[in-house]
């Protein structure tokens, strides 16, 4: 935290100063500090990453047998709402989508548009291994084998379908993927 | 049973002699009734009206690919009487390019069956109020059931981020499909996991 330039080293003291030329010296370096901005946009992007990874709102994209799973775990059990995860059914109100279920070819174009109708910041779980690589259809003719030929796609979750437990964890996973990578400067 | 089964296709095939090729009761206890692909509407209003058999819902419309047979496909229809709790089965054979006529005068809800035999198998319906593709996608050329439309097809879809749109492309596999059935009594060693036991030795 902070920026540190050559000549000046990160302002601590251990000892409460007394005023005079001491106190002033060292509430400068402070104030330069600050001034730097390195302190404050840090800050910033922490507290823009809670608030983003503290009220993900998933856009569904239930296509298939994935989307009772993603329902389980949105249920009492494993309850998404205590962690803010509240289901949007628009696209332009969610920052996250879910692919849960086989993507068809005929389904890509109305994938990409929605996908397209997100505002940014925005992430995609894909989930369930038809939506990983194709899965149980890889080999159809009717299948995309997998969704991030068409969308680009931030966390895997494998399974067929995955326990709704495995989908609480890939979106703690994307939690922590936000936290790590997430900037206010997106 | 069977003989009641029996004594229904008899009583049918001799009821429309032009129309009924013939018709057999298999082992299972389904009697099945080939038909002339040209009478399929007089038979199966024949089926639906009659006291005798009362066969008031189409249940389905499918079709068959025998690709070794001069008429290559089959459609068939199955009815359900539920007045006389009783199935039957009726075939038609059809030629590859060749038609059948619709039954949906007869049948209204043979439209998307039928619908669905025209996308995957290419036989068309006269008279259909609305033959157009339902399963598969918008643009597909083929017809996907056919025996010597390969499993994987021939294009793929991906988005392409130069034309901002989805793109269709020749199918290119990372790994070919491979079949494997080691429990399979034909393909396998043989042994099936309750074999030990029923043989007494478990």
């Amino acid at each position: 935290m902070g920026v540190n330039t050559p000549e000046l080293e990160v302002a601590t003291n251990a000892v409460a100063l007394p005023p005079g030329p001491q106190q002033d010296q060292f509430l400068k370096l402070v104030a330069d500090e600050i001034e730097d901005k390195g302190f404050v946009l840090a800050s910033v992007d922490k507290l823009v990453n809670w608030a983003r990874t503290g009220s993900l709102w998933p856009m569904t994209f239930g296509l298939a047998c994935c989307a009772v799973e993603m329902m389980h775990s949105a249920c009492s059990r494993y309850d998404f709402d205590r962690f803010g995860i509240v289901f949007r059914p628009s696209p332009r109100q969610s920052d996250v989508m879910i692919v849960a279920g086989t993507l068809t070819n005929k389904m890509a174009p109305a994938l990409r548009r929605v996908y397209d109708q997100m505002a940014e910041p925005r992430w995609v779980i894909s989930m369930g291994s038809c939506a990983n690589g194709g899965g149980y259809y890889h080999y159809s003719y009717s299948v995309v084998r997998g969704c991030d030929r068409v969308v680009p796609v931030d966390v895997y979750v494998p399974g067929c379908p995955p326990t709704a437990e495995a989908l609480l964890y890939g979106f703690l996973q994307l939690q922590k993927k936000i936290k790590r990578t997430g900037s206010i400067l997106r | 049973m069977t003989t009641a089964l029996k004594d229904l296709g008899e009583a049918i095939a001799s009821a429309l002699p032009g129309d009924v090729t013939g018709y057999e009761v298999n082992r299972c206890g389904e009697l099945s009734v080939t038909v002339r692909a040209s009478s399929i509407q007089k038979v199966l209003t024949y089926l639906r009206d009659s006291s005798l058999c009362q066969f008031k819902q189409l249940i389905d419309v499918c079709g068959v690919d025998w690709p070794a047979r001069e008429a290559r496909f089959d459609v068939v229809y199955h009815l359900l009487s539920l007045k006389l709790n009783q199935r039957v089965r009726v075939k038609v054979a059809v030629e590859d390019g060749g038609s059948v006529p619709t039954v949906t005068n007869v049948f209204s809800s043979a439209g998307w069956f039928e619908r669905e035999v025209w996308d995957m198998f290419g036989v068309s319906f006269n008279g259909h109020p609305d033959l157009r593709r339902i399963l598969t996608d918008y643009g597909f050329e083929g017809h996907p059931l056919r025996k010597d439309f390969p499993l994987t097809g021939y294009v793929e879809i991906r988005y392409d981020d130069a034309k901002k749109r989805c793109v269709y492309e020749p199918v290119s596999l990372t790994q070919d499909f491979r079949t494997f059935d080691f429990l399979s009594p034909w393909e396998g060693e043989g042994l099936l996991p309750g074999d030990e036991k029923a043989q007494g030795n478990g």
